[in-house]
């Protein structure tokens, strides 16, 4: 057993960490977030240039053929600056996707652009407002052609290909549509978190084709999530940390009654359990990112336990952070509730954490049933 | 990153598996393994020395220690591997782990070469057992408040002075004591450490009914006990140094578990508990509150795993350790509390009528122990926030005055 990064990850962890101190400062998450951009496209440029879009694409599509463990990494620490690009949705949703379930000639088509960030990508799956569970999306695919609506969609004004839950009959699968066509409309809405956009998608006829050629079925959908919920994960782990090193520091400088805020029980207490939430949380994100990297049958309770974990630690931290910067926290001008904004937007881009808990359960129980 | 036996922990593993298969008896299909709530009857005692004896012999007992005290150097993953596989069998509470996992490491580091040769290797076999004997009725999270004295008398020590919460002292051969032998000095500088053993006369021992019915834990009186000089540890007055590695030991050793009910009991008590006729399990928010204690309970295991890993790369254990019991000893706390409301009302009964033989009724009882011994959870978050993450120390009052002088609560 070895529950660790290795030594050469944990060297690209800090050479991306290096990179994104200079490159991704907190004031580019509030730029995006306090103009009408929707996401940083120099910030875009050079992660691209870094070729981390393509880290686990393999080689013969143009990525650098890393694995999923190098990915993770890089989502920590895309987590920790609150990227403000479209990072998650192209790379691990739509580019995992392709990967797993698309066709010979889909990756061909499509991974090598993903790679080199020649495409924005998503995946649409809401249709409004509430959970659908395994309900049939109203979207439809009829003779290859897209029509309905999602809502809201991660990115949905700024992709250029998006992976969209449809249905044929009483099948479901994901459909790859090219963005730029006409019969696509983009409705921008205001986001919670203006440093991640979102959208209204709405197709009319619009062309388009099966991922993988046919309806994929829930299963491989559950598994496409499953495998963005570690990556997600990460970056909620990293957004997590980073709110509460920020807060530690600030509590050891702030001064109130004679003494460093940081010395009352009441704070040093709340520390302490933030901290171990932040520990447990990294474990069970690792667990995540072994099952990930090795394709185990456990991927979706390690998924699930991942997910869980990591939206509700990034809730506390965010929440922590403010409270314990009392009214500094709540003003526009401190970087607090960037955080607070990101852990919620990332909390629900994958169904929020009852979703996931349940999901969790019923995987527990379709094991017990097969041991049993 | 690999959760899977190299080859070589594969082969330690089957070597382990074959050894326990041919000397023990598996346990059943969720059947629990004894646990430290049992009652401390000679039975059990004899039961526990037997099987340690038989661990010992064939180079089983303490595998982390060195070869020239029984052990055989095994490497922490090792330990884990046995562990897990010894849990797969029936074999009584280890009544030991005081002595082993505590006051032995603390002999390695400070015990003389004759004290490592005397006590070491009848520690490991089980011959004899210890106790610790630290808590005073004034000084329980503040220990170094402790006042049993110890004055010296030619070649002897005697001590005078009141113990408590002496887990074991029962049975124990020896015990481990800290005593003030100078009270003109600070708090933390006039304290020397002992061995003693449990039979000297002028100790008198007087078990304490817990409040969950059982004596594990007892009072401990001194009255004119001799100690000869060649049984302190560390020099006078330095035994708060050597307090300090018992400590460390100690969280560790708690934090690895203590036996007793676990995540896989309460989904097994969730599927087959009916609620309005149907399992528990189907009841959507029985299924939420299953889902966060899994991700604690697993998160706490794979914490476990990393702090090996980093072990087994030769780092020490660092404060870091305390996670286990402050996560591991609430989260048992509240899943018992949570099993209880599974079992509806029959969570009143006690006795083999209660639902899985009120398995939860006595971990509900008995887990608040958990969160006191070894360190209160209070105590546990002042650790990690002063030495992990360098907050400001807690205020001090006591500081720079000689101990007869710090100011007190009424004498209990
Ligand atoms: C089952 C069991 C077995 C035990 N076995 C042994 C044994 O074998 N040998 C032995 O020596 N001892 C043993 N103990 C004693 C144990 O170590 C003490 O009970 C523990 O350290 C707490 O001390 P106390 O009971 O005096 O409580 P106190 O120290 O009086 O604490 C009372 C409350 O005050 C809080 N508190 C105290 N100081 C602080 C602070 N600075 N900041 C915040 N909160 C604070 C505590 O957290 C607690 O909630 C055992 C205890 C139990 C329950």
């Amino acid at each position: 057993m070895n529950f660790d990064f290795s030594d050469d990850q944990k060297l690209l962890r800090e050479n991306v960490r290096s990179f994104l101190a200079k490159e991704a400062p907190l004031t580019l998450c509030r730029q995006v977030l306090e103009t009408d951009s929707s996401y940083s496209a120099s910030l875009w440029q050079a992660v691209a240039g870094q070729g981390w879009l393509g880290t686990a694409i393999p080689e013969s599509y143009g990525g650098a053929g890393f694995g999923r463990l190098e990915l993770a990494v890089i989502a920590e620490e895309l987590g920790r600056v609150l990227a403000p690009v479209p990072f998650g949705p192209t790379v691990y949703l739509a580019a995992e996707a392709l990967l797993v379930a698309g066709t010979e000639e889909q990756k061909q088509q499509y991974l090598p652009e993903l790679g080199r960030g020649g495409l924005i990508a998503t995946l649409a799956h809401s249709e409004g407002p509430g959970e659908s569970g395994e309900r049939l999306p109203k979207t439809s695919m009829r003779s290859g052609k897209l029509t309905g609506e999602k809502t809201p969609v991660a990115d949905g004004n700024i992709a250029d290909l998006a992976l969209v839950t449809a249905k044929s009959g009483r099948e479901v699968g994901l459909a790859i549509v090219d963005l730029r066509q006409p019969g696509v409309t983009r409705v921008p809405l205001q986001s919670l978190d203006p440093s991640r956009s979102v959208a209204t998608l709405r197709f009319e006829r619009v062309p388009a084709t099966w991922l993988g050629g046919q309806p994929c079925g829930w299963n491989t959908i559950h598994h496409i999530f499953d495998r963005a919920a570690v990556l997600f994960a990460f970056e909620q782990l990293g957004g997590a940390q980073r709110a509460f090193e920020i807060t530690r520091e600030y509590t050891l400088n702030r001064y109130a009654f004679g003494r460093p805020i940081g010395s009352f029980q009441a704070l040093k207490h709340r520390l302490a359990d933030w901290y171990v939430e932040l520990e447990l949380t990294r474990s069970n994100c690792y667990y995540g990112a072994w099952a990930l990297s090795n394709e185990a049958p456990e991927l979706a309770v390690a998924a699930c336990g991942a997910r869980v974990s990591a939206t509700n630690t990034f809730e506390l931290a965010s929440k922590e952070m403010i409270q314990m910067h009392g009214g500094m926290g709540f003003t526009w001008e401190h970087d607090a509730h960037l955080f607070y904004r990101r852990a919620r937007y990332l909390a629900a881009i994958l169904g929020p954490a009852p979703v996931w808990r349940e999901r969790l359960i019923a995987c527990l129980e379709a094991r017990e049933a097969a041991s049993s | 990153m690999d959760f899977n036996d190299t080859p070589e922990e594969a082969a330690f593993r089957a070597e382990a598996r074959a050894w326990l298969e041919a000397n023990a008896e598996p346990l059943a299909p969720g059947e629990q393994p004894a646990g430290l709530e049992g009652r401390f009857d000679p039975d059990m005692v004899r039961k526990a020395q037997e099987w340690q004896r038989k661990k010992a012999d064939a180079g089983w007992a303490c595998i982390t220690w060195p070869k020239e005290y029984g052990g055989r150097g095994a490497t922490p993953i090792q330990a884990v591997i046995w562990s897990q596989e010894e849990a797969r069998f029936k074999t009584p509470p280890n009544i030991f782990a005081i002595g082993q996992g505590m006051l032995g490491p603390t002999i390695m580091v400070h015990g003389t070469e004759e004290q490592k040769r005397r006590y070491l290797p009848p520690m490991l076999r089980g011959d004899e057992i210890w106790c610790q004997l630290f808590s005073e009725p004034a000084a329980g999270s503040d220990l170094a408040g402790l006042r049993t004295t110890a004055v010296r008398d030619g070649d002897d020590w005697i001590i005078n002075g009141q113990k408590i919460w002496t887990t074991g002292a029962q049975y124990s051969k020896w015990g481990m004591i800290v005593t003030r032998t100078d009270p003109n000095a600070e708090k933390h500088r006039g304290i020397t450490y002992f061995i003693v053993d449990m039979q000297s006369p002028g100790i008198e021992i007087r078990p304490i009914k817990q409040m969950n019915g059982m004596s594990s834990f007892n009072e401990v009186f001194f009255t004119d006990v001799r100690v000869p000089d060649k049984n302190r540890v560390g020099d006078v007055n330095d035994g708060w140094r050597c307090a300090l590695t018992t400590l460390m030991n100690e969280r560790h050793a708690i934090g690895a578990g203590s036996g007793g009910p676990e995540f896989r009991d309460l989904f097994r008590l969730a599927r087959t508990m009916s609620w309005n006729g149907k399992p528990a399990l189907q009841d959507a928010g029985v299924r939420q509150r299953l889902a966060d204690f899994y991700v604690r309970a697993k998160g706490l295991q794979y914490t476990s795993y990393r702090v090996q890993t980093a072990l087994s790369r030769g780092q020490t254990p660092g404060p870091e350790s305390s996670i286990g019991k402050l996560v591991g000893a609430p989260l048992r706390q509240n899943m018992a509390a949570f099993a209880l409301e599974l079992e509806g009302a029959a969570a009143m009964v006690l006795d083999r009528a209660a639902p899985e033989d009120a398995l939860w009724q006595l971990a509900y009882l008995g887990s608040p122990g958990l969160r006191l011994a070894g360190g209160t959870d209070e105590i546990l978050r002042n650790i990690i926030a002063e030495r992990v993450l360098g907050l400001p120390p807690e205020i001090r009052v006591d500081k720079g005055i000689p101990f007869k002088d710090v100011p007190t609560g009424p004498r209990l």
